[in-house]
């Protein structure tokens, strides 16, 4: 029987398979950042071990910097820092720090390098690490007990995952985004309804998606509770790939190519589930609720509890609505905010940027909303300045950020106010995600911008009528 | 990794769905470099709330929770603050994969049962929050009153919290199929230097 991709990966990988043992497996590339590793590094220090390949792994700060200052003024956020460099000393781990040009959100700078390529193993202590995926590499999030395996082995003992297809038929329509796809995704299997697989992406809009819209829906991988997110690799991986710094050359080049040619499931491979998502039925989604399965068609309202079954399901839809500040059935059009947040390792890359540019090319941000847009690493905020995207963004009322993970997470300046509410084109709408008291709706670089100038979640296409309205 | 053969305790009956890592510890306490004292932080918004199920508990070493337990962030520290505050083992219907891997690490042990089991556990520690929890990983089992529900689990992994072993120390036993391994790489693949 023929094999999915997915376990194609896997079995390549294999150190040692033993009956009644998880399979060792090798790990091709570890990404570190600050926060998951200090107790890694200090558990290998109290073992006296070294770091095994100190070459297979990368280092670099994002979650806890700062985006409007190169000096982090919060003391524990910069011992936090301070301890990944001294690790990274000590231990020979290559680090890239803030204030260098190749410093950005972990899942950003890996694709950009071209160290993240088809068909490697890829861990990072972030549940994002799914986002590497695009690139059909088999890559997953992991704890901090399992960072400290991985620096002093190289390998982890895992049970083979279960496998699942989600095949997008049809195509996107215009303005629809792969976030609106993914949205949308998640709000029909639920949280939970990835767990214990591993999913492969495929289907016509799949294909036609770009690299970077890929890693957006690998990225979200991890919010339907999927261990990891692959698309097999193309001409449109290739495309990407060549030429970039880590990216193979030469002789290397063809050996590579023939090789990420064989990483495509076989015809007859079995997938242990099937989803299947007809792309031309979605339009832009956000979500309404705390957690990003909670999310409607931004043309619908805000969702009656007491149509779900009563039990756990209505209670966490009530404590959704009572934290999120919002009443049923009220249209989500009309829900206003205070703060637009672009960028994050779901939507802070070039594309996402030129996406937001275009809505927001001359016009202003609505008064009283405070927009930002971080760029997901140092090099696509040098690019985006090259394109002049800088100015659209700045003279609209956008704030022009360095690199980091910024709002999305609320562990360095850029947070909420208790009370207030954003559209973020991050992955998270947990409470509090943003800051304490903070209202999340997550949505895609498109809605974030229009929303920005309509001064409520609104589409692209809502504004030419809102602009049109004004001038009659 | 403290050994882990069979545990009995009173229990917290948390009835939320899709409890999430940013609920188990928020952000802002992952700023610490240490592995120790993030008892303080567990749930540490919710418990703001004196009718805060956690606060009526106190001394409970069995949390029951509801569906797709450990949703969102692999940080371990939401393992950590759960051991902190005394817990031993979480019962859920379903526990998010990150969370559950980073909970078997640790010795902190994630017992998946059915969501009618889960409810019967959940009305009998309501009724009375005395009622006593066990939690026998070696007959792999939980017994509370009448109920007496077995839950999975591989034997390689029960083997390993029953000894209390190091995941390394066991992995470093097979470090020369590692380097045979690392022999036999193909040469196109990437390092980061």
């Amino acid at each position: 029987m023929g094999r999915t991709l997915a376990e194609k990966v896997w079995d390549a990988h294999v150190v040692r398979r033993a009956e009644g043992e998880p399979d060792l497996l090798y790990i091709d590339l570890h990404l570190v950042h600050e926060v998951t590793s200090p107790q890694a590094f200090d558990g290998l220090r109290l073992a006296g071990r070294a770091v095994r390949r100190p070459d297979l792994t990368l280092a670099t700060e994002d979650h806890n910097v700062p985006t409007d200052a190169l000096v982090i003024s919060d003391p524990v956020s910069r011992t936090q820092v301070e301890t990944l460099r001294r690790n990274c000393e000590e231990f020979g781990v290559r680090l890239l720090p803030m204030g260098d040009a190749g410093q950005g959100i972990v899942h950003v700078i890996g694709p950009q390098l071209g160290v993240t390529q088809p068909g490697a193993t890829i861990v990072c202590g972030d549940s994002h690490t799914s986002t590497h995926g695009a690139f059909g590499a088999l890559a997953f999030g992991i704890g901090t007990s399992e960072v400290e395996h991985v620096l002093a082995t190289q390998t982890l003992p895992l049970v083979r995952p279960r496998t699942m297809a989600v095949t997008v038929e049809g195509a996107l329509q215009p303005g629809v985004s792969a976030k609106d796809l993914v949205l949308a995704l998640i709000a029909q299997v639920g949280t939970g309804g990835g767990q214990g697989h591993v999913v492969e992406y495929r289907g016509e809009a799949v294909r036609a998606l770009s690299m970077e819209a890929r890693m957006t829906v690998c990225n979200m991988s991890i919010e339907w509770g999927a261990r990891a997110g692959m698309i097999a690799p193309d001409e449109t991986t290739y495309a990407y790939l060549q030429g970039r710094p880590h990216a193979p050359q030469g002789e290397e080049w063809d050996a590579a190519v023939a090789h990420w040619d064989s990483l495509r499931t076989d015809d007859d491979a079995v997938f242990d589930r099937e989803v299947v998502l007809d792309a031309s039925a979605v339009t832009p989604f956000v979500t309404w609720g705390t957690n990003p399965g909670q999310g409607v068609a931004l043309g619908e309202a805000v969702p009656d509890p007491q149509a779900l079954p009563a039990g756990t399901e209505r209670e966490a839809a009530e404590r959704a609505l009572a934290y999120m500040g919002l009443t049923a059935g009220t249209p989500m059009r009309e829900v206003a905010v205070d703060t637009v947040f672009l960028g994050s390792c779901t939507n802070g890359r070039m594309e996402d940027l030129r996406a937001a540019a275009d809505v927001v090319r001359g016009r202003r941000v609505a008064d009283g909303v405070r927009a930002m847009v971080v760029p997901g690493s140092m090099l696509v905020k040098l690019q985006a300045e090259q394109e002049g995207l800088h100015e659209v963004f700045t003279d609209a009322g956008f704030e022009w950020r360095n690199a980091g993970c910024s709002m999305c997470l609320g562990m360095n300046p850029d947070t909420l106010a208790p009370g207030e509410r954003s559209a973020s084109t991050s992955n998270r709408n947990f409470e509090g995600r943003q800051g304490r008291g903070g209202r999340t709706h997550l949505v895609s670089p498109e809605v974030a911008a229009a929303t920005a100038v309509a001064g409520h979640l609104a589409a692209p296409a809502d504004l030419s009528d809102a602009r049109t309205l004004q001038e009659a | 990794m403290d050994a882990f053969t069979t545990h009995t305790g009173t229990a917290v009956p948390l009835r939320r769905s899709d409890v999430d890592t940013d609920q188990i510890i928020p952000s802002d306490w992952l700023k610490r470099v240490e592995r120790t004292g993030f008892g303080a932080g567990l749930f540490s918004q919710w418990r703001e709330d004196p009718d805060f199920v956690l606060h009526r508990h106190p001394g409970a070493t069995v949390l029951l929770a509801g569906k797709d337990f450990g949703t969102g962030s692999s940080r371990e520290h939401a393992v950590w603050a759960l051991q902190d505050h005394g817990f031993r083992a979480v019962i859920s219907p379903r526990f998010a994969d990150i969370f559950r891997s980073n909970a078997l690490k640790g010795g902190l042990l994630p017992v998946q049962l059915p969501e009618d089991v889960v409810e019967r556990l959940m009305a009998a520690v309501e009724a009375d929050a005395s009622t006593p929890v066990t939690v026998d990983l070696e007959a792999r089992e939980v017994r509370s009153g009448d109920v007496v529900a077995p839950f999975a689990l591989d034997d390689f992994t029960r083997w390993r919290l029953m000894e209390g072993l190091d995941d390394i120390g066991l992995t470093l036993r097979h470090e020369p199929d590692i380097a045979a391994y690392e022999q036999r790489r193909p040469a196109f693949l990437p390092t980061t230097r």
